[in-house]
């Protein structure tokens, strides 16, 4: 009995123990998806999301589910999470939630259909006979992964098929929603060359920083007449740098005077001085 | 543990989620939220399935997670895109289909 009881529950912890991880978990989880909700950053809500995920999967081990625990954390958190993450990335870091309501009331509204539903389902709950768990029977098989894919492969054989179908339609839809169709003919080499000469800016662009102070992309590059250019900083740079003080700039008198003191090029004295 | 107490887990977690779709304008957010509610099922199904002593609600909560994964996919695709005309991934600004 003891034994079985053991398989049941999946874990060699006693009772205890068991105990005290699901209320130090219960904790975590719960605290992780109020903080989703609260936090303003998708990123952070995305970072509480995992913490959930995590607890969740250990919750499944706990309960003699070691497939779906590992399962959650491969499937979820690894692909999942990280798909998220890839979004956040393209749509933009920096987007978050302003904290105005546009509809009036609508929080207090959310939060009362909240509290009524939590506690429809908790009535439910109570009402249902839930009872203790009971032992794995013989039709688990010898472990919880034969178990499972012999319940998978004969009494769920079809809805498993029809997943199936339904993850190659999922990845067609994705490909055609990504597709993006070209409505402007693809310029050639001849047309592009047109463009440059037109802008009459025909050299490459000034490499950043090189004859500058400081060594640094986000630097822009000094001009022979001692200002900066700035096509010489990537546009993705520039607003990085804002909170930054503004390149400081020498003038011309200070950078010969610098070159004449360390007797070397302007460029390895800017990395000296750096 | 008793699976009365993973259950009522669940539900913590699944009106929580409830409260994050309802209240939050960040499309990406809002998805977020809904896999918070789809995660909270699958631990019921699991405290289910460890009453009863059989695999049944194991099977239902693997094949959940498939479905999320590919609603997952689909959706985050219909976000890119709306992102791409928009230039928004709030869902205010999705209203061409308004009045």
């Amino acid at each position: 009995m003891k034994q079985a009881y053991v398989l049941a529950s999946g874990t060699n912890t006693d009772e205890v123990a068991r105990e005290t991880i699901f209320w130090i978990l219960a904790v975590a989880s719960i605290g992780a998806a109020l903080a989703m909700i609260l936090v303003r950053r998708a990123v952070h809500c995305a970072m509480m999301l995992a913490v959930v995920m995590l607890a969740l999967a250990t919750m499944y081990a706990m309960q003699g589910a070691p497939f779906l625990a590992f399962v959650q954390i491969i499937v979820y958190t690894g692909a999942v999470l990280m798909l998220f993450l890839f979004v956040i990335m393209l749509i933009g870091i920096s987007s978050a939630d302003s904290v105005v309501e546009t509809i009036k009331g609508q929080r207090m509204a959310a939060g009362l259909v909240a509290i009524g539903f939590f506690v429809i389902l908790i009535l439910g709950i109570g009402h249902a006979a839930l009872g203790p768990a009971t032992p794995a029977t013989a039709a688990n098989g010898t472990n919880n992964l034969s178990g499972l894919a012999t319940l998978i492969f004969t009494t769920y054989v079809f809805p498993f098929e029809v997943t199936g179908a339904l993850l190659i339609t999922a990845a067609l839809g994705a490909m055609v929603l990504a597709h993006r169709e070209r409505t402007t003919p693809r310029p050639t080499q001849r047309q592009l060359a047109a463009r440059r000469l037109a802008s009459g800016h025909m050299a490459p662009d000034p490499s950043p920083g090189v004859y500058a102070l400081h060594d640094a992309a986000d630097r822009p590059a000094l001009l022979p007449d001692g200002t900066t250019s700035d096509l010489s900083v990537s546009t993705v740079l520039a607003p990085r740098v804002v909170t930054e003080e503004p390149p400081s700039v020498p003038p011309r008198k200070e950078q010969e005077a610098i070159t004449a003191e360390s007797g070397r090029e302007p460029a390895s004295s800017g990395r000296a001085d750096a | 543990m008793s699976p009365v107490h993973y259950v009522s887990l669940a539900v913590i977690l699944f009106v929580i989620g409830a409260v994050g779709v309802l209240v939050r304008r960040n499309a990406i957010v809002i998805f977020m939220c809904v896999e918070l509610m789809l995660n909270a099922c699958n631990l019921a199904f699991v405290a289910f399935a460890s009453m009863h002593g059989n695999l049944d609600g194991q099977v239902i909560a693997f094949f959940v997670m498939v479905v999320a994964a590919a609603e997952v996919v689909v959706g985050l695709a219909i976000l890119m895109a709306i992102y791409r005309a928009r230039r928004s991934a709030s869902v205010d600004d999705a209203n061409l289909l308004k009045y």
